[in-house]
């Protein structure tokens, strides 16, 4: 049987050789071959964003995906966004604002947030907006187009932009 | 002693003590590790040599399983087993059951029923065989797959007093009305899931659940073991709304599959499984009638709704529960007559009741304030009753009017036309809208274990889940305040079955009746402390560390302990439960935007105003306000069961096509917290929060959605096509 190399994928800054199942998205991948839980599974179907991770810096709903697929891309989870004792500034907003309820949601939350800050800096347009660059902290409306794609049963959606706001206030300040 | 709560504590304790922690918007304590990922939910548990378990649905909507054909799956790459026993679970446990519920999976009561669980080495090797996997069946059709047309039998025992079609006929103003509103799913984001691990016939279960207490009685009589080998560890819940009130099919199938193979076995729902199989909300079709003098004065109510469930559940939604007691009307007649059909079962989705029935109740007085040109804030305050209708209970405590009269000042409600179309935005009409909110009040029993530690720190125990709710917060500060320790030397432990059991998450009775049961213990703990302080429990002053009273000099709290005090807090619900009316109030006022041209209905902006006793914490309490306001946004645009009447079978089985609502349905949002303390409620003089942010927000939705445009559907979604046939000409002067 011919031997089908690994795919090689980093995930938060360290490198793990996959070549199991074919059929493993890149979420199960994180979750039940490294044990790394902070992402969450909702849907499984692309639906409900808990899944949110950044491949090679953008957002994208791992349970789309196969882990196969990753040989050479740089992945960032919750874990590498910042853990319990050292915290992002966004997560630290998320806890003073109170944008969650259960928590499930929420890892999905910061990092599509995390990727959409970056996606309003490099002036990507909404279904809102064409561009944004002019305006650094942009409309609430903005924000919420921008975060429709991770789904709160909870309805924590008020704090989550308020979470946002805040951290993307004191990025611009400092 | 079980500590029934007989009479109303007036002490007001919390307001006595210093700590100055109660009711302060606190961050949660757990907050650092949910935001991080680091919060474990029940299929994160790495477990040793973990089997992956996939539920099979049937594919047929009643009948019986003839044959199972385990031969082919079995020479699957990696399955270890097939598993259709007898324990396994056909309905999922109704809220509170403490038995068994419906076992046996050779017999299929509705469509996607589980009747077999498929076993191997990973996840997706048991997803392929369970796809794989061959069933005969034998198909019956004795149950109507919908509710039109079918005979039905009392859901509950009907309220009537006086008469009431002999009143409407004398009323100067009537409203009869009929609304339908249709199935909802809770659809928590955490899908239900088990690892079940033996260890000889000890059970552990991790699993996703929302009343320990009851779940283990569950478990133990679905398998038939003794309760005390069975722990359930669930400290983080992703959600629950009633879903994960009993135990589901996975728990049950990880435990048969886990003993027979000797080694853990992980269950986890797929999404569509979570809508499919778990636990609906009822649709219903409601008839209000009102009736009211020329001053407005209700004479004449009547709310009598339809509802459906399988054969053999007693469960009818409580549809009229609020109605009982919100509104004058001595001539009344609420009624829940329920239909037998095959659908999933009909169970507890948050505010059971409340949520449907208060949206319709207060769309229909909103007709009648059209009806006789009178405000609708004006017309509920007219109809506050003295004691309850027809059964002069007195009332505990009641802000209805203060908290419309607060959420109509901070809203701007008087700026609202009176009229409909009276105010366009280019292509949108603008239109203001308002209901009230109620939802019974309770507590349940509950036990909580405090420790004070010889270093002076806090330690609250109890089998209580947090399932978003901000248990873990409101505890702890109930404790701190009470111990006078800063909330940096409390510890929270909840969920693990093997600690006392609280109330549980459910009917929004976790936090007044599990903080009460910490109060309590806390009492204790005090009552030994002023003790060896030598002073009454009542004159003892705790605050950060220090023990003092009256002529006693402040002196540091650990120079009294000399090892651990750990006192057990009880709380029983007792004679106040009957001597009052208890419920929480509000109100609610929103302004919408209605596309002249498409139907579509957008929110502006929502307040929502509350009295739910003493807050407990103003950051969480508020939280929960927001979302039960986000569901009453999903009842009235978005949310919809969608099922085919011809076999019975859930058509939008998932978040792609059941639109909750997402972070752009979402307006700017507004709670007031009107100040009150409720000493018939509970000793900490607080009442639930859970829910009653969506008993009534719908109405004011529909309400709003009138008075832009003139549309009043009776018809609950109000999706944009439904809007769309009755809109008036756009172009019209
Ligand atoms: S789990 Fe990936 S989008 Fe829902
Ligand atoms: S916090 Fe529970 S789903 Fe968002």
């Amino acid at each position: 049987m011919a031997h089908t190399p690994a795919a090689r994928i980093a995930v938060n800054g360290t490198y793990h050789d996959y070549n199991g199942d074919p059929r493993r998205s890149l979420l199960d991948f994180l979750r039940l071959e490294l044990g790394m839980t902070g992402t969450k599974k909702g849907c499984d179907h692309g639906q409900c964003g808990a899944c949110t991770v950044h491949v090679n810096g953008r957002r994208v709903n791992s349970c789309l995906s196969l882990a196969v697929m990753h040989d050479g891309d740089e992945i960032t989870t919750i874990e590498g966004i910042g853990m319990p004792d050292k915290l992002s500034a966004l997560q630290k907003a998320f806890v003073e604002h109170d944008g969650y309820q259960c928590g499930y949601c929420t890892p999905g939350q910061i990092c599509s947030a995390a990727a959409m800050i970056e996606e309003l800096k490099a002036d990507w347009p909404s279904a809102l907006t064409e561009g944004v660059a002019s305006n650094p902290v942009p409309s609430d409306d903005e924000l919420r187009e921008r975060m429709s794609g991770n789904l709160c049963r909870c309805g924590a959606y008020d704090n989550i932009i308020a979470a946002i706001k805040d951290a993307m206030g004191k990025e611009v300040a400092s | 002693m079980f500590g029934t709560y007989d009479r109303p504590d007036q002490r007001n304790m919390l307001d006595q003590t210093r700590q100055g922690v109660i009711g302060k918007p606190l961050d949660r304590p757990e907050g650092h590790l949910k935001v991080a990922g680091q919060a474990t939910y029940a299929a994160e548990y790495q477990r040793p040599n973990c089997a992956e378990g996939v539920l099979v649905g049937a594919t047929i909507s009643q009948g019986r399983v003839t044959a199972i054909h385990r031969d082919k799956v079995m020479s699957m790459p990696g399955v270890l087993g097939v598993y259709a026993a007898d324990a396994m679970l056909r309905r999922a446990a109704q809220g509170m059951a403490a038995e068994a519920p419906k076992q046996d999976v050779q017999i299929v009561d509705f469509p996607m029923q589980p009747v077999a669980l498929v076993v191997a080495e990973t996840f997706e090797q048991a997803t392929a065989a369970a796809k794989a996997l061959q069933i005969d069946y034998e198909e019956t059709s004795d149950v109507p797959f919908s509710p039109k047309g079918q005979e039905t039998e009392p859901g509950s025992e009907p309220i009537e007093s006086g008469d009431l079609e002999a009143t409407m006929a004398q009323m100067a103003h009537t409203i009869d009305v009929t609304y339908t509103t249709p199935g909802h799913a809770s659809a928590a984001m955490e899908p239900h899931a088990s690892i079940a691990e033996w260890d000889g016939d000890k059970l552990t279960l991790w699993g996703s659940f929302q009343m320990l207490r009851y779940n283990v009685k569950e478990l133990a009589d679905s398998l038939g073991v003794a309760s005390r080998n069975v722990k359930i560890m669930s400290p983080y819940v992703g959600g629950g709304f009633g879903s994960k009130l009993g135990i589901s099919h996975d728990a049950i199938a990880a435990a048969v599959a886990a003993r027979d193979l000797g080694r853990p076995v992980r269950v986890v729902l797929t999404r569509q499984q979570v809508f499919e199989i778990i636990m609906r909300r009822s649709e219903t079709e409601q008839r209000v009638r009102l009736g009211a003098d020329e001053k407005g004065r209700l004479q004449a109510l009547g709310h009598e709704a339809w509802v459906s469930n399988l054969p053999e559940e007693s469960f009818a939604e409580p549809v009229v529960q609020a109605t009982q007691f919100l509104y004058a009307g001595e001539n009344r007649r609420l009624a829940v007559e329920l239909a037998r059909i095959c659908r999933v079962t009909a169970g507890s989705v948050r505010a059971p009741g409340e949520a449907v029935g208060m949206q319709v109740l207060e769309a229909a007085m909103d007709e009648l304030a059209c009806e006789m040109q009178i405000d609708p804030v004006k017309l509920r305050k007219r109809n506050i009753p003295s004691t309850v209708p027809g059964d002069d209970t007195p009332y505990a405590s009641r802000k209805l009017a203060e908290a419309l009269d607060e959420g109509a000042k901070a809203f701007g409600w008087d700026k609202r036309a009176k009229k409909p179309c009276q105010r366009r935005e280019g292509e949108w009409w603008i239109g203001m809208g308002m209901a009230s909110a109620a939802r019974v009040n309770m507590i349940m029993p509950a036990q909580a274990r405090v420790t004070m530690r010889a270093d002076g720190s806090v330690l609250v125990q109890s089998d209580q889940t947090d399932i978003g709710t901000g248990s873990y917060a409101i505890l702890g500060q109930i404790a701190a305040e009470m111990l006078g320790q800063p909330i940096d030397r409390t510890t929270v432990e909840l969920g693990d079955s093997s600690l006392p059991s609280g109330a549980g998450s459910g009917g929004s009775f976790g936090a007044a009746s599990t903080g009460s049961a910490v109060f309590r213990a806390c009492e204790a703990i005090r009552a030994v402390l002023a003790g060896r302080l030598k002073c009454r429990p009542d004159d003892l002053q705790l605050q950060d560390g220090k023990a003092w009273a009256e002529g006693i000099e402040p002196r540091d709290v650990t120079d009294l302990l000399d090892g651990d005090i750990a006192k057990i807090g009880r709380i029983k619900p007792g004679k106040t439960s009957n001597s009052h009316q208890q419920a929480t109030y509000g109100a609610f006022f929103v302004e919408v935007a209605v596309n002249a041209f498409t139907g579509e209905t957008r929110l502006r902006r929502m307040t929502g105003a509350f009295g739910i006793g003493r807050v407990l914490n103003e950051k969480t309490a508020r939280s929960q306000c927001l979302g039960g306001m986000v569901w009453g946004i999903g009842s009235a645009l978005t949310e919809e069961l969608a099922f085919d009447e011809r076999d019975g079978h859930l058509v939008n089985h998932d978040l792609a096509e059941y639109h909750v609502p997402v972070h752009r349905d979402i307006p700017p949002m507004e709670v007031i917290f009107v100040e009150e303390r409720d000493p018939v409620a509970s000793p900490i003089q607080a009442k639930g929060v859970g829910e009653l942010g969506i008993c009534g927000a719908a109405g004011a939705i529909s309400n709003a959605i009138y008075n832009a445009c003139g549309v009043r559907l009776r018809s609950f979604p109000m999706t944009p096509d439904k809007v769309l046939a009755e809109l008036p000409d756009p172009f019209a002067k």
